[in-house]
């Protein structure tokens, strides 16, 4: 800001100063029913690009499935998309409105991107209760926090998600004590609370039995339509029985889209199976 | 209702509160007890301990923003010598022409500094009530200076708490100077009366007990309303998971502003209180090497428990006492070694030491 324009600020007494302000992001707008576009990001670290011209369109509602090689771009994608990792070139949007690269982490969330980690993260200190507390998206500022109180709106709320998540018995537990399975339902759990318009979800059946695997499926197969949830996943069996007939599949390797179509299309992709072979 | 809903599971705040309460009403009369009788509290006794109650406030202080938000702070002493300096000032003005020089208005080390006129900033500190809104508001300034710049950046873990030594470090080498005006390496000293009353009569003292002793009770209440508040589980998730916090949308800076602001604010009451009661305030206050030491007193006493800080303080607190009286050479190896064997024995404290015989009995 020029000194000018700022020394005007100062003089209108009853003006909100533009460095006190916090950034309020724009209204989400998916006329074109596209949830999030990332177009020729590029990440190198150390010169190794780690994301190379990257892009990729998540529709409205839609379950897509990202399946490569470790190392192939997967996680850094996600923190570019959440705000941890700056891209070198390239641009991310939410809707047509919101950039996000503009944006930090806390903005980015609160715009409603939510993620689960490929580690289990969960505020182990706290009982399971608490950790779906604080995942509510309601309060977020310091002094709203010190006096805020549970409505039994949010009660419900809270109750239904932790039933769901099949932790009622275990509320009061430190969720440090939880078995790493019971971590990434508490976990997803969390995210649900956060309800975001579009879930980021990197690994979350490893640890999982097979029971748990198939509840989580269905679980964020019946969460898409109303919610874009884009799922990280090594276990093929898993991603198939998310991904379906139709869904579709995006491969990546070394930074970049190899392949992209349904599940079967993708694994009949002749350079899939070289890369998935040749590793 | 309220007051009681915040400690109705709290053992150790409970048993703290009462103990205060007791202190209160008992010291006083055994006070007063004719000097040969054997209950009888000597009056420099009761200074002792009003002293330990204000480290003990200020261990608070620093277990709120170490315990919870886990921000290892090593400049704490900043704040509380600052709080201290504000009270020190409020004090000078009260000598009034009682000084060696007589002079009305100028404290002794400004006439010897042949200064003809009081500097700008120690304007207004004759009024109690003003020095009272500065022993809160000086420290709580640096501290949001402080923490805004250190915190948006996002400087955490050992270089935040480096910079809080320098911070603390850099105070004292300019409080030792004497044109700042603040006395220099003698500090501010030979106060005589506080809102009128004598600081050496046995009444002042005991007064001064007193109100060390509510401040401790109301400090803890107002540490335990906020670990307590849902802005205090936010605390503890960004000391667990910061990063995890800030994708769930919170700003993680402005939450360690304010705490950290508000433990600050805490610390430059523990200091105004300390003051009138050991009589003086000089720039060692501000040394490196007392703030790390409030650290120790929490570590001993059990972190993240708001209790256990004052148990530990007063616990480290007389042993120094008792250490420099018997055998004062052996005082930093023996805060040493209790150290080294609390973190080793008993990682919780000795707060934990007694939770753990408590479920095992
Ligand atoms: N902060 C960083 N600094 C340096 N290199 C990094 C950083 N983050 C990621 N990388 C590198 O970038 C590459 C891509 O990593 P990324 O974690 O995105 O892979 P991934 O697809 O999630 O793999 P996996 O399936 O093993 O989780 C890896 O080679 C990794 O070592
Ligand atoms: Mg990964």
């Amino acid at each position: 800001m020029s000194q000018a324009s700022l020394l005007n600020e100062i003089k209108d007494k009853n003006r909100v100063f533009s460095f006190m302000q916090t950034q309020a992001s724009p209204v989400l707008n998916v006329d074109k029913q596209i949830l999030l576009y990332l177009e020729g990001l590029s990440v190198s670290f150390d010169g190794f690009k780690a994301i190379n011209d990257l892009n990729l369109y998540i529709r409205d509602g839609e379950l897509r499935c990202i399946i490569g090689p470790n190392g192939a771009g997967k996680t850094t994608m996600m923190d570019i998309i959440t705000g941890k990792t700056k891209p070198d070139t390239g641009s991310a949007w939410f809707g047509q409105t919101i950039n996000l690269l503009e944006l930090d982490e806390p903005a980015i969330a609160q715009a409603g991107i939510g993620r689960k980690f490929q580690k289990p993260t969960v505020f182990e200190s706290l009982s399971v209760y608490d950790n779906l507390v604080l995942a509510m998206p309601d309060e977020r500022k310091v002094f709203s926090l010190l006096f805020a109180k549970l409505n039994g709106e949010q009660k419900d709320r809270i109750d239904e998600v932790i039933t769901l998540i099949g932790l009622k018995e275990n509320h009061a537990m430190r969720a440090g004590s939880l078995s790493h399975g019971q971590k990434q339902w508490l976990e997803i759990g969390m995210l649900l609370m956060q309800k975001p318009r579009l879930l980021l979800v990197d690994e979350p059946v490893a640890g999982m039995t097979h029971q748990e695997m198939d509840r989580t499926a269905e679980l964020l197969v019946s969460l898409s339509g109303s919610h874009s949830v884009v799922v990280v996943e090594h276990d093929m069996d898993f991603v198939r029985q998310l991904a379906g007939k139709d869904r579709t599949v995006t491969v990546l390797h070394q930074g970049s889209v190899l392949a992209e179509g349904s599940m079967d299309q993708v694994q009949n992709n002749r350079k899939v199976v070289e890369v998935y072979l040749g590793e | 209702m309220f007051l009681w809903n915040l400690i109705k599971q709290d053992r150790g705040g409970q048993v703290l509160l009462a103990l205060l309460a007791l202190a209160i009403i008992i010291v006083p009369i055994l006070n007063s007890l004719p000097s040969d009788h054997p209950l009888h509290i000597p009056t420099y006794m009761v200074a002792v301990m009003g002293k330990y109650l204000t480290l003990a406030l200020l261990a608070l202080s620093v277990d709120l923003v170490w315990g919870y938000l886990g921000i290892l702070t090593l400049g704490h002493g900043a704040f509380f010598a600052l709080g201290g300096y504000v009270m020190g000032m409020y004090l000078m003005r009260q000598i009034g022409d009682r000084g060696v020089y007589g002079h009305p208005e100028l404290p002794d080390f400004m006439v010897f500094l042949n200064w003809d006129s009081l500097p700008w900033y120690w304007m207004g500190l004759d009024q109690f009530w003003f020095a009272a809104i500065m022993i809160v508001l000086v420290p709580g300034a640096l501290a949001y200076v402080f923490g805004a710049l250190a915190f948006r950046s996002r400087v955490s873990g050992v270089y935040l708490s480096i910079i809080t030594q320098a911070l603390t470090f850099a105070l004292m080498l300019a409080f030792f100077r004497n044109e700042m005006g603040f006395g220099g390496n003698n500090g501010l000293t030979d106060f005589k009366d506080l809102l009128g009353f004598n600081l050496q009569a046995r009444e002042t003292r005991v007064g001064l007990f007193v109100a060390s002793a509510i401040a401790l009770a109301l400090g803890y209440l107002l540490c335990r309303a906020v670990t307590q508040s849902r802005l205090g589980k936010v605390c503890v998730a960004v000391r667990d998971a910061e990063s995890r916090s800030r994708f769930m949308g919170y700003r993680v800076e402005n939450v360690k502003l304010w705490v950290f602001t508000l433990s600050a604010m805490i610390a430059g009451v523990a200091g105004a209180l300390y003051v009138p009661q050991v009589g003086i305030i000089n720039p060692n206050e501000f040394s490196p090497l007392n703030s790390i030491e409030i650290v120790v007193w929490v570590a001993v006493g059990g972190r993240a428990t708001l209790y256990g800080a004052v148990a530990g303080a007063i616990f480290i607190n007389y042993a120094k006492t008792w250490f420099t009286t018997e055998l004062p050479d052996v005082w930093l190896f023996a805060l040493g070694a209790i150290f080294i064997l609390v973190t080793v024995l008993m990682p919780k404290g000795i707060v934990g030491l007694l939770r753990r015989k408590e479920s095992n009995t």
